[in-house]
């Protein structure tokens, strides 16, 4: 086992980990962190799948942005007092159910579907320089999404400061 | 290159997860956390199958397109849970019912 291939699967399990764990625990705070071990963990993955724009992307924004909002959530609607981060669960069954239902059905079918692995083009002997072939493609073939992506992340942010302002507008 | 079912298979366990957070939790920040595992299953999926064709980056600008909205979403979502926890003083999805008093 090379020390690639070791990687991926220590990546592979740290990721299912921390999920599964995420699932069982009661503590919102222990959630946000276990969740950023998995986007961590994930972000790795994409570095060993050719994809190193990505995964840096992944750790800027979720880990560096997204996580962090959610930490000031955390902090703002917890009660300091009295079991202040506990989380109760309800519809274990149907959830169980639910989840494993979806997780065996998803397992079975891609177990029996295969997917072309050998057929199609091998990487090419010079490595290609990923990250300018999506700045390319970016403001060449994406142009228009990535323009239309900037226009709603403005308005998702005034729409969010807007709606988490507590100042009261001064109309009489 | 590893086999692309290896990434399938993680991708299903974290959406299964993803769902049964959102369903058994009862805090709504535990349910955007869900949420995110559910995009980023569909991001390994996308990941994985890009690899098979590495060259085009198709699969790989639709990643960045998901991290983008899942950023908008979180923003968004955490400010209404911010409001919404002012006027009722909890962030438990089932007491919170009624959109106006």
């Amino acid at each position: 086992m090379t020390l690639t291939s070791f990687m991926f699967y220590f990546f592979e399990i740290v990721a299912a980990l921390s999920a599964v764990a995420l699932a069982l625990s009661r503590n919102v705070f222990y959630g946000a962190l276990l969740l950023i071990v998995c986007l961590l963990a994930l972000a790795g993955i994409y570095v060993l799948a050719f994809a190193e724009f990505i995964a840096v992307t992944q750790i800027l924004i979720y880990a560096g942005g997204i996580l962090v909002v959610i930490i000031f959530g955390i902090m703002l609607t917890t009660k300091i007092s009295e079991k202040p981060l506990a989380v109760e669960h309800t519809y274990l069954l149907s959830g169980i159910l639910a989840a494993g239902g979806c997780f065996g059905l998803l397992i079975y079918v891609l177990s029996k579907e295969y997917f072309l692995t050998t057929g199609v083009q091998q990487l090419p002997s010079s490595p290609v320089n990923g990250i300018q072939t999506i700045g390319v493609s970016m403001f060449s073939k994406y142009v228009l999404p990535f323009e239309v992506a900037g226009i709603l992340l403005l308005i998702s942010l005034v729409g969010a400061s807007v709606v988490a302002s507590t100042i009261k507008s001064k109309k009489e | 290159m590893f086999p692309v079912e290896h990434f399938l298979f993680l991708a299903a366990l974290l959406f299964s997860v993803g769902l049964l957070i959102i369903i058994t939790k009862r805090n709504t920040i535990m349910v955007l956390l869900g949420i995110e595992l559910l995009l980023n299953a569909s991001n390994l999926n996308l990941v994985a199958f890009n690899q098979l064709w590495p060259a085009s980056v198709d699969g790989q600008m639709f990643v960045l397109f998901v991290i983008i909205v899942a950023v908008c979403e979180a923003a968004v979502g955490l400010a209404i849970v911010l409001q919404v926890y002012q006027y009722y003083q909890t962030s438990v999805t089932d007491s919170i019912s009624e959109l106006k008093e």
